[in-house]
């Protein structure tokens, strides 16, 4: 699965690719959440398209952890996740929130080696909203 | 215009209309308005008055807004009679010695029922049909009756008759003319009307001339006639016409006519410019209007004219549409064919019972009147001949031929004039129709509540959807009712596709019918779909990914991102033995309880992770999911019931038990919730759910689309007296059509108001089975009750799913530190934002 496309793919110099699971953990077409230096993040699969992304789980709208529970697809072109509480939908690759371009959440780097998932996390705190 | 004082005498339909549209519509700076009502209760909607007998209470057949008249400061002297007008000082007085000013005074004293002056006439059991009161004796003396005569057999007459009828009593109607309804009924379609009545059980006396009433021998009453016949009868109904209540007038020396009637001129004013007169009292170029839209009429003319401007009334039309005893009935213009020179077309059918006559002029031009027995599919299309003066097609008699498949559909809304009244009930003409969509406002839904059209008896529903969805093609306007952008398909079309192709995944109709990948709002609904049609087990690998989170956990996501659970409890019925159960769960998960708004338990602050141990949990103790997450059946709520209730009449509880185990489980547009109530007391609150039940002495009557929430509907009466089979099966007809048909996310009430011909003709559908797909309804939901499966236990039997699906992080055993929990009570709830600040919690991503 390398034509598994990344998005972010600049390995900066204080990221560190870190694996996460086997990609056969990854749900189709849905997310799942991974613990990463004590960070939520989503990961979505879709499987059609064969894209993984990398999110914040962290909702700022309804202030939970919920984003990797939410529906994913497109609008506009653009892949998206709807956070399941109050609908918001966030586009995976940029974070940018299409309700309101002030909102942004982190994207990650993600990307599949030898079947093994691997997300590129900074190794200071990451900020959000 | 100065300050006026105006008072109104009689809170009738047309007092009350004329005070609400005077105060909505003019400056009512200008103005103080006081009316008397001789009645204990504002104004009501005497129309639907039959609705009484149904289970509607007065509360419901109240035409005024609770505390419309307050908020506009209108004085009201409820229970209090005015008795007598000063004309001089202008001085009205009342009975209970109020006296008011007026500037100007209005007369809406409505008409009393006419009883013949025949000996016994007074007895006891001898009664009217005009108020709630009224309806109030018939209940109580039908409940020690056996039978019931109706005296009078006009139209409210024939309506008090299908009363006495479903109230269980032998029923007789006596008519002093020779046929049924003979103001509206020319003789063919009097005597179609009584062949149909008759079959119905109701037996009719024509050319009868009631002379005496006295003790009868095997019942109550013996009643007499000239003939020489006798007929004997627990109950009388006087039904024989009204007279106006004209006393006030006549004893202040207003004009009256010969027979009775306070005489008005065309802008409705006495002979006395200050005293108006509208509604059934008023007399008009010697007519009485014994109907309510020519007095809203009145009423309008007066408000206009104390506006200043210079409405006239010219006459009103008299044309009635009616369903008496379910015989369909309508009466148009000159429909006796009185007019010079008039000449008809007769059509009539004994096989089916049909009797149409078409009364043209003499030049064979127009329409001037029509006579319906038994069909009155063809009503409003005469009736927009007539009303606007349309030129007759070339071969008149079609318009009352059967239709034969092929024609052409009839007069196309196209062809009517702006001035074409579409809604008699609210005075609605095309042009307002036309106007309202200029401004924007276009779809259906809006139209009928901005306009009022179509809110009354509901009569014109088809002609009003035909002329907006012909003015939305001259505009080149479609209302765009594509789901979302990747699939360019209503929900009912989809719902189709999938039938007819046969369809099974998501991706399978994406790819033949839509684009991208799909969307929050296309994928649920389509699950829904694929969920329903098919009855798959909603999180196989095929589903799970296309439905909200509270489906792909089944259970229903909170604030703080952890689930309540709600098990099933069908009807509200639980044993103790369950209830200690659900108590242990709670305490051994720490989770917080509450009884819902439903009959049921809910169980709060449940972690993802935690969902399948309390469900084996509750599984071991035989409960099943209760589907408070899904777009399906909720709960069936229930009342005591006669299991235990002094007043119960029928099982309740066991109804509403043997109903929500039928339908659990049905994936649906929207939720579904029903109740059953075991009286008309009505305590399971029936009437404001999808489906209510409300049992009565000859078994059940069914409610539907009924809700609550954001813009609560109450739910409209839609069979009565089902037998238990009968019931099911109605049942479960409406909510696989309503299933297949509505839109997503639109609930029974909706649906059902956009459904061209409303609430008749979803009885068309599912009691007359029009469509002829009742058979596979009734199929396709007992597919569905057969192969429901408890989500909650399928889902316990895979745990490979549940491992890779249900744990928290894909990586570590670790909990969201994000969910923190506080007391309160005795209980846990989510803490809130200022108290998080105060309890040191590391919040994960906050910097
Ligand atoms: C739990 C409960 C409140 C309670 O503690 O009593 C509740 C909770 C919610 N209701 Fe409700 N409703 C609850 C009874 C009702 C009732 C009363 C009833 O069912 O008899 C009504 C009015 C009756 C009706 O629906 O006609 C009701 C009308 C609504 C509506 C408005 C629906 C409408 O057509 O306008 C919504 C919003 C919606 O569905 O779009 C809603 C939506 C919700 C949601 C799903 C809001 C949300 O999206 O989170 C709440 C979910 C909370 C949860 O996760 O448990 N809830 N809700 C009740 C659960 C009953 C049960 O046992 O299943
Ligand atoms: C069972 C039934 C079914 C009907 N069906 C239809 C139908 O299908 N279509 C249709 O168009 N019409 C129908 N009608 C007729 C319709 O109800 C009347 O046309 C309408 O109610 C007339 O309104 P109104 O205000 O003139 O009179 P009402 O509604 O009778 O109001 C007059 C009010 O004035 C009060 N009043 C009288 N004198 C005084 C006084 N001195 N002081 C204080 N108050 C006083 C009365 O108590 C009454 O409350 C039906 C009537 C009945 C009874
Ligand atoms: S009324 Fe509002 S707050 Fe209360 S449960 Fe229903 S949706 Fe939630
Ligand atoms: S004609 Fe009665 S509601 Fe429109």
């Amino acid at each position: 699965m390398q034509h598994l496309s990344t998005q972010n793919m600049t390995d900066t110099n204080n990221s560190k690719w870190q694996t996460v699971c086997n990609k056969d953990e990854l749900l189709l077409n849905a997310g799942i959440c991974a613990l990463i230096q004590g960070m939520q993040i989503a990961v979505f699969y879709f499987a059609k398209q064969q894209h993984i992304y990398a999110v914040q789980n962290y909702d700022p709208y309804s202030k939970a952890n919920v984003l990797s529970r939410g529906i994913i697809g497109d609008l506009n072109g653009q892949p998206v996740v709807a956070s399941p509480i109050y609908k918001q939908h966030f586009n995976l690759q940029t974070g940018k929130c299409l309700e309101d371009e002030a909102v942004t959440i982190q994207t990650y780097p993600i990307r599949i080696v030898d079947d093994q998932v691997e997300i590129a996390v900074a190794t200071q705190t990451v900020t959000s909203i | 215009m100065a300050h006026q004082q105006i008072v109104v005498v009689g809170n009738g339909m047309v007092g009350h209309y004329f005070i609400e549209n005077l105060v909505t519509h003019s400056q009512s700076a200008e103005f103080s308005v006081t009316t008397f009502c001789e009645e204990p209760r504002l104004a009501y909607d005497r129309v639907h008055l039959s609705e009484f007998f149904s289970g509607k209470t007065a509360e419901q057949l109240s035409l005024v807004e609770p505390g419309f008249y307050e908020k506009h400061g209108i004085t009201v002297h409820l229970s209090d009679k005015a008795v007598s007008i000063d004309r001089d000082k202008q001085i009205v007085t009342s009975a209970n010695g109020v006296e008011v000013h007026y500037d100007i005074l209005i007369l809406a004293t409505g008409s009393y029922p006419f009883v013949p002056p025949v000996e016994g006439h007074d007895r006891e059991h001898c009664l009217v049909y005009r108020t709630i009161e009224d309806l109030e004796a018939i209940q109580a003396s039908a409940s020690r009756s056996r039978s019931g005569t109706v005296v009078g057999g006009g139209l409210l007459g024939l309506e008090a008759a299908k009363a006495l009828k479903d109230m269980g009593l032998d029923t007789h109607v006596v008519e002093f003319a020779p046929r049924l309804m003979a103001v509206q009924l020319d003789e063919g379609g009097g005597n179609m009307l009584r062949r149909k009545i008759e079959a119905l059980d109701v037996t009719v006396h024509t050319s009868k001339n009631t002379t005496l009433i006295t003790d009868g021998k095997e019942s109550r009453h013996q009643m007499q006639f000239a003939d020489g016949e006798i007929l004997e009868t627990d109950l009388v109904l006087f039904s024989a016409g009204i007279r106006p209540r004209d006393e006030l007038a006549r004893d202040c020396q207003l004009e009256v006519g010969p027979r009775g009637g306070i005489a008005i001129n065309d802008y409705c004013q006495t002979s006395d410019p200050n005293i108006y007169a509208i509604g059934e009292c008023a007399l008009w170029n010697q007519q009485i209007f014994g109907l309510v839209a020519p007095g809203y009429q009145m009423a309008r003319v007066v408000i206009d004219r104390l506006s200043g401007e210079n409405a006239r009334f010219t006459s009103a039309d008299m044309s009635t549409k009616l369903k008496l005893l379910g015989v369909d009935v309508g009466s148009i213009g000159d429909a006796h064919a009185r007019s010079q020179g008039a000449r008809s077309y007769v059509y009539q059918n004994e096989w089916d019972e049909v009797y149409k006559r078409l009364v043209v002029s003499e030049d064979g031009l127009k329409v001037i009147g029509a006579v319906l027995v038994g069909d009155n599919d063809s009503y409003n299309e005469i009736m927009q001949y007539y009303l606007n003066g349309i030129d007759l097609p070339e071969t008149p008699e079609a318009l009352i031929l059967p239709r034969v498949e092929g024609s052409t559909a009839g007069l196309g809304a196209d062809a009517l004039p702006a001035s074409a009244t579409i809604c008699s009930c609210h005075n609605v003409n095309k042009s307002d129709i036309v106007n309202l969509m200029d401004n924007g406002v276009v779809a259906l839904a809006d139209i009928k509540s901005e306009s009022k059209a179509s809110s009354g008896c509901g009569g014109c529903a088809a002609l009003l959807k035909s002329v907006v969805d012909c003015e939305l093609a001259q505009r080149g306007m479609t209302i765009n009712n594509d789901i979302c952008e990747h699939f360019p398909f209503t929900r009912q079309e989809i719902y189709h596709m999938i039938i007819v192709e046969e369809i099974k995944t998501f991706d399978a109709l994406l790819d033949k019918h839509g684009k991208g990948a799909g969307c929050d709002i296309c994928k649920p609904a389509i699950g829904s779909i694929l969920a329903s049609y098919w009855n798959d087990y909603v999180l196989s690998d095929k589903f799970y990914n296309l439905q909200d989170t509270n489906d792909t956990f089944l259970a229903n996501m909170q604030k703080d991102g952890t689930y309540s659970v709600i098990p099933r409890i069908a009807g509200g019925e639980i044993t103790p033995e369950k209830l200690i159960k659900l108590g242990e769960i709670a305490r051994k998960y720490q989770l917080y309880t509450k009884i819902t708004g439903a009959q049921r338990i809910d169980m709060f602050g449940a972690r993802q992770e935690q969902l399948p141990l309390i469900w084996s949990d509750l599984v071991e103790a035989g409960f099943e999911t209760g589907h408070a997450y899904a777009k399906a059946l909720r709960t069936v709520k229930s009342c005591v019931g006669s299991t235990w209730c002094r007043y119960g009449v029928l099982d309740s509880v066991g109804k509403a038990i043997d109903l929500e185990n039928r339908y659990k489980g049905l994936r649906s547009p929207h939720k579904l919730k029903f109740a059953v109530s075991g009286c008309t007391r009505e305590c399971a609150e029936a009437q404001s759910k999808d489906v209510g039940v409300i049992a009565t002495e000859n078994g059940w009557n069914m409610y539907v689309c009924g809700n609550g929430g954001m813009k609560p509907r109450h739910a409209d009466l839609f069979a009565t007296d089902l037998d238990d089979d009968t019931l099911v099966k109605y049942i479960d007809r409406l909510l696989m059509f309503y299933t297949r048909t509505a839109d997503r996310l639109q609930r029974t009430s909706v649906w059902m108001e956009n459904l061209e011909g409303g609430l008749n003709y979803l009885r068309d559908v599912i009691i007359d089975d029009k469509l002829g797909i009742c058979a596979e309804l009734e199929q396709q939901m007992q597919h569905i009750v057969d192969s429901y499966q408890c989500e909650w236990k399928t889902t316990l039997s895979d745990q490979e799913m549940l491992n890779k699906r249900f744990r928290y992080f894909v990586n570590s055993d670790a909990t969201d530190n994000n969910v923190v929990l506080i007391e309160e009570r005795g209980q846990k709830r989510p803490a809130r934002e200022e108290e998080r600040k105060q309890i040191p919690v590391h919040l994960v991503n906050s910097a």
